[in-house]
């Protein structure tokens, strides 16, 4: 006897790869959602925009297709080891891409917002700033998928970048809204439109750590250094040390 | 085998080999049976489970042409060789229920009392009466049987005639029992029951289980052993065995992709 990559009962594996394909075409989904909605944001489309807003459904369609389809999994073929990491990793990760969706929709509809308003200059380091997240959520699909717990770590370990870039986006826009309060309106919504972005890469980094456990067995230990700094920004003038 | 970090085993094997004849069914295992837990010993068929549990109380020396070597011991003292344990007397100690439910035919009653009297453990009227009770109790059959106990065993359902040997295997005060495929004859419900009662007398006895059913291994015990070829692949925590099994072999054999 040997083992081989197949299940002896091959529905099993049609039910599994159903849930594959289904998690592989939701997480492309939500990359080409989120690649509009910076392009949207650079651009000041209104079009492309509109068209992110209406395109979430799509994703929340997959994320309840997952759902059933794992929980049907779980209660007709009992998965066990590798299978049942499998399972419930698919089940998490459907439910980060569920939010990475939304984050995007989110920035896509304040870009429409900001298209009534006098372009700001940081819109530039924010989009900046979403490349970098999107770039984050395209590599650890593939680390999930191809099944490449290294990269999963290493797009973990490049949250912190995310982090610092973002804290320090934070206080340029507050020094801009300071000096020309006429901005503060198309400012708030790029600081939440950085907020974000700035989430997205945590989504990326769960994504990561479950890509992990998945491959491993093993889960992660919450050392990670947190860089995001923005939270504790502001308060006394001259006082907003990290 | 310290992953289980259980305390001191209850029993050891070392070296453990059985020959049937001029085949190899067992072939050098190294396994401690943590006390008051439950063990379960997985594997394909053939892969030596139900040899090396047999071996645990000697029930390979009833089988002809089977060589048992290496060494077993139970609380530290050998169950085999020259300074090794009465076989009648080690039975005692480690009972046996079996795959079919195998109730004598006579009554529950005498089913229950048949060891203790066997033994001498006790004397008839009041004090055997309170021995079967007892027995019948921890076996969860007394509500169910306390009214007929002068009725045939045999004319039991199966799940209560597989409670009632271990009723009877119970009566003789054992300190580990071992089980081969307790369920395998039995319907979901009745499974269920002994299920629940292998999780109940875990407190008192230790418990060493063969199953086919990877999930019932899952449900009651603590420790899994796989085992394939004769051989001891992998033993650990069941929980453990079941999420992120250390060996290829084991995860390929509990999800179904062996073969």
């Amino acid at each position: 006897m040997s083992i081989g990559e197949q299940h002896i009962v091959k529905s099993y594996d049609i039910e599994l790869g159903k849930l594959g394909d289904a998690l592989a075409r939701m997480g492309g989904l939500a990359e080409a959602q989120l690649a509009a909605a910076i392009e949207a944001l650079e651009n000041r489309d209104g079009e492309q925009a509109a068209e992110v807003v209406g395109g979430d459904a799509r994703i929340d369609s997959l994320d309840a297709f997952i759902n059933e389809q794992a929980i049907k999994v779980l209660a007709l073929r009992a998965p066990v080891a590798d299978d049942l990491r499998t399972v419930v990793t698919a089940l998490k990760i459907a439910g980060e891409i569920e939010r990475v969706g939304d984050l995007a929709a989110n920035v896509a509809k304040r870009s429409l917002v900001l298209n009534q308003l006098p372009p700001v200059a940081q819109t530039r380091s924010v989009s900046r700033l979403g490349r970098l997240s999107l770039a984050m959520v395209k590599d650890v699909l593939d680390a999930y998928l191809g099944g490449d717990s290294e990269r999963a770590l290493v797009v973990r370990d490049r949250d912190q970048e995310l982090d610092e870039i973002h804290s320090a986006l934070f206080r340029e826009i507050l020094t801009y809204m300071m000096e020309d309060p006429r901005t503060i309106t198309p400012c708030s919504h790029l600081l939440f439109i950085a907020k974000n972005l700035e989430r997205i890469g945590d989504h990326a980094t769960n994504i990561a750590e479950m890509t992990h456990f998945r491959i491993t067995g093993k889960s992660l230990p919450e050392e990670r250094i947190k860089c995001d700094t923005a939270a504790s920004l502001g308060g006394l003038p001259g006082h907003d040390t990290i | 085998m310290s992953e289980q970090g259980a305390p001191s085993p209850k029993m050891t094997a070392r070296h453990l080999a059985v020959r049937y004849g001029g085949k190899l069914a067992l072939k050098d295992v190294d396994l401690d049976i943590a006390s008051g837990r439950v063990t379960a010993l997985i594997g394909p068929s053939g892969c030596g489970k139900s040899t090396f549990l047999r071996c645990l109380n000697r029930m390979n020396d009833t089988i002809p042409g089977a060589k048992v070597s290496g060494e077993v011991t139970l609380d530290g003292a050998p169950i085999y060789g020259r300074d090794g344990l009465d076989p009648v007397l080690l039975r005692a100690r480690v009972g046996m229920v079996f795959q079919r439910p195998n109730p004598f035919p006579k009554s529950i009653y005498d089913n229950v009392a048949f060891g203790p009297r066997l033994m001498g453990l006790c004397h008839e009227g009041a004090d055997m009466d309170a021995v079967v009770q007892s027995s019948l109790e921890s076996a969860g059959l007394w509500g169910e049987v306390k009214d007929r106990l002068a009725t045939k065993g045999t004319g039991l359902s199966g799940g209560q005639q597989q409670r009632l040997c271990i009723a009877r295997a119970i009566a003789v005060g054992p300190e580990v029992i071992l089980m081969d495929e307790p369920c395998s004859a039995l319907d979901p419900i009745a499974t269920a029951k002994i299920e629940e009662l292998i999780d109940s007398l875990r407190d008192q006895y230790t418990i060493v289980i063969v199953t086919h059913s990877m999930q019932q291994a899952a449900r009651v015990s603590q420790i899994t052993a796989f085992f394939h070829l004769g051989a001891i692949i992998e033993v650990g925590a069941t929980e453990q065995v079941f999420t992120a099994p250390a060996k290829e072999l084991t995860q390929g054999y509990i999800t179904g992709r062996f073969g």
